[in-house]
């Protein structure tokens, strides 16, 4: 493998794995409201991408108003930005699912043109709003540097910070889904639809709750995302496609699948971006997920249902 | 009406030869008749000349071509004030290129076929210039290209104002080399051809005439937000110098997460030619202090005819407004374009381009720039500008004038695969 030694091999793999580490943490973030968007519900929201932008922005904002109004508390802006993050996405995907997605239920294609299109739509309002440059808000001193683990061995302060809200909001997820009354009302409207009606479950109200608590974990995705890039009006599209791999991997209906899919994918594209390009680390992963996929068209988990 | 208005036309040249600064020469042009300086059926009438603006005013492009178009403004309001070329005020049509290169050859065409515009000022990325050049060659006009770019071209239709990848790199590398005593080079850069074509020399340089090593040459997606592996490489291999042509938001990722691994100008030298005044404002000024970037522009220039250019920009512009290297190369477009006209005496495209091989500027905000006889890029020099906590850059080095050379002979790339 390039001339390395077996120490330089072992100190390459820990390195990356490390690097891998906090990809999976940005992977598995943008990959839950997704889980339970299209997991659960079977609903394609092409504009997913957006509800990351859309948190991503509302973090901005607060970063911005807590500089200018109150820069004392500005180490502790971010609680407050996750938290309004996730109500502003929570609010919009609401709005978005009584307005628009649920007349289309019936209508698999055409949620997907149509989402499609208010994510161009929601695009061009950031454009107009916060210009096409990108924005970056400072982040906190705490969220800074990075911590020392051998002479070689590093992980950054924002990455560990990505990685426990991505671990936390897993948690979360999975009691609701399979721990609370509202995950079992969830689950038997996608499994039986007529039957959750018939035993009383306001499904309607389900399908709202269920599109916008999706569209508000992207919100909190985007406000994670703060620390480690950019934000433009396109930077959540381009997280799109790999949420969607992630998912589709895992198996759709499987949250234990989104989380084993989000870890592979990030190793393999960090080992392999170590010895090869990024861009051709890239191409051979989705060669290999495309593949898999191929093999197995449920993903690598599935729920065992009666047909 | 040439006739009629002969007196007038007088009044106004002397009110201008006296410096009444705003006054355009109405009316008829004795000295310079319409239909002997325009012999090709050009916008042009006895006392105006109309031109084009063609760059991306929407999309994911527009916020990049902002500058240009602004720095172009002003160049032709200044000229307009000063007298207008050939007694001519000059009248704009801007074009949206919206940031699709098939609709910048649409509305390139629109330009040269029914405006008849005498020149056109635009295109930002290399994919929308090679887009119209088809349009430019067939209609014979005249394209004035404001960006840094990756060389391999020399179309007679076409001025390039920035430089071109020789230009670029290979003073910043020698004066590196020197600095740092550099034996290791890590090279990394966006996934397109500017990059790829600008590593391919960088690498023919460092390994054939400076005789050191090229470590690794890594490559990402446009847009890709991950260095972590990067910077791991970076670690491992311990490169003297980290060369980089990271295009566009990556670069915000790449340098507060380089910055955030702890890899700073402490403890790591990194050059890179794709950091201008622009980028730095989203990058945030305390990522990338202390490192160098490679540029014939900086805000910063100490000379008088720089001061006057950025004080009229933040005038124009507003009091924020940064001036990167590609700004100040669009402002350089009008005025290459109008020195050629008046001493061509001519509008005529090929009157004009002869007139302008080989002419000299040195008041310009960049200090000193020469046309090129022959293939169309300026004779510039190269800075090496060192960032400062305060986004600017104080420039540390000042190469001699570089002859602007878009085909490197013994550089291994052919420019049909690069595309």
């Amino acid at each position: 493998m390039g001339g390395y030694t077996t120490s330089e091999i072992a100190t390459i793999m820990a390195m990356q794995g490390i690097a891998g580490l906090s990809l999976f943490g940005v992977f598995l973030l943008m990959a839950l409201g997704l889980a339970i968007i299209f997991g659960q519900m079977g609903v394609i929201n092409m504009a997913h991408g957006e509800f990351l932008t859309l948190g991503s922005y509302a973090t901005y904002v607060v970063a911005t108003m807590f500089e200018s109004y109150a820069p004392g508390l500005f180490s502790y802006y971010f609680p407050v930005a996750i938290v309004l993050s996730f109500l502003v996405a929570f609010g919009v995907g609401y709005l978005l699912e009584y307005g628009l997605v649920r007349h289309l239920y019936k209508r698999p294609l055409d949620t997907l043109l149509a989402t499609w299109a208010v994510g161009l739509i929601m695009q061009q309002i950031f454009r107009s709003i916060f210009g096409g440059r990108g924005v970056s808000a400072d982040a906190p001193d705490w969220l800074q540097g990075s911590i020392q683990l051998s002479q070689m061995l590093f992980l950054s302060r924002s990455d560990l910070f990505v990685m426990c809200i991505a671990i936390a909001m897993t948690v979360i997820v999975a009691i609701l889904l399979y721990r609370a009354r509202w995950g079992m009302r969830v689950r038997s409207t996608t499994q039986n639809r007529a039957m959750a009606n018939a035993v009383g479950i306001n499904t309607a109200k389900v399908d709202r709750n269920t599109f916008a608590l999706g569209c508000g974990l992207a919100g909190i995705a985007g406000s994670a995302f703060t620390t480690i890039s950019a934000t433009t009006p396109t930077a959540g599209a381009q997280y799109l496609v790999d949420t969607f791999l992630v998912v589709v991997l895992g198996g759709a209906a499987s949250l234990l699948g989104t989380v084993a899919s989000a870890f592979s994918i990030a190793q393999a594209q960090s080992i392999l971006e170590f010895f090869i390009t990024g861009s051709m680390a890239k191409v051979l992963t989705l060669m290999v997920v495309i593949g898999i996929i191929m093999l197995r068209p449920q993903g690598l988990f599935t729920l065992k249902v009666r047909q | 009406m040439q006739h009629s208005n002969w007196r007038k036309s007088i009044a106004a040249l002397t009110i201008a030869a006296l410096g009444g600064a705003g006054a355009s020469a109405a009316g008829a042009n004795e000295e310079y008749p319409t239909d002997e300086v325009n012999t090709t059926g050009l916008a042009v009438t006895d006392d105006t000349v109309e031109v084009g603006i063609l760059h991306s005013l929407t999309g994911t492009m527009a916020i990049s071509e902002t500058g240009s178009v602004e720095a172009e403004q002003l160049a032709i309001r200044q000229i307009n004030e000063s007298g207008g070329v050939l007694g001519r005020q000059i009248e704009t049509e801007v074009e949206d290129g919206a940031s699709d290169w098939p609709t910048f050859a649409e509305r390139a065409s629109s330009l040269l076929e029914s405006d008849d515009v005498a020149a056109v000022f635009g295109c930002w990325t290399s994919a929308s210039r090679k887009a119209v050049l088809p349009v430019f060659e067939e209609n014979n006009g005249l394209l004035y290209y404001p960006t840094f770019y990756e060389g391999l071209e020399a179309s007679p239709n076409v001025f390039y104002q920035g430089q071109e990848a020789t230009q670029q790199i290979i003073a910043g590398l020698n004066w590196v080399h020197e600095k740092e005593n550099a034996e290791t080079y890590y090279l990394i850069g966006s996934d397109y051809i500017w990059p790829r074509t600008s590593h391919a020399i960088a690498r023919h340089h460092i390994e054939n005439e400076l005789g050191a090593e090229v470590v690794a040459e890594q490559y990402f997606p446009l847009g890709h937000t991950n260095f972590r592996s990067a910077i791991n490489q970076i670690r491992l291999k311990n490169p003297d110098v980290v060369y980089s042509i990271i295009a566009g938001d990556s670069n915000v990722s790449f340098w507060s997460q380089l910055n955030s691994a702890g890899i700073n100008a402490d403890n790591q030298t990194v050059l890179t030619n794709s950091v201008t005044e622009d980028e730095v404002k989203a990058i945030g000024a305390e990522n990338v202090e202390g490192h160098y970037s490679a540029m014939k522009y900086f805000q910063s220039l100490d000379n008088p005819h720089n001061k006057e250019f950025v004080e009229e920009f933040k005038e124009m512009h507003g009091e924020d407004s940064v001036i990167g290297d590609v700004t100040q190369a669009a402002y350089l477009g009008p005025w290459i374009w109008k020195r050629a006209v008046e001493k061509a005496e001519s509008f005529d495209v090929d009157k004009v381009r002869e007139a302008a091989r080989g002419m000299e500027f040195d008041d310009v905000p960049e200090g000193y720039v020469r046309v090129h006889e022959e293939n169309q890029h300026l004779w510039s020099k190269l800075r090496i500008g060192q960032w400062q906590s305060d986004g600017t850059a104080e420039v540390v080095y000042e190469s001699d004038l570089i002859e602007p050379d878009p085909f490197p002979e013994d550089v291994d790339i052919d420019p049909d695969e690069m595309e």
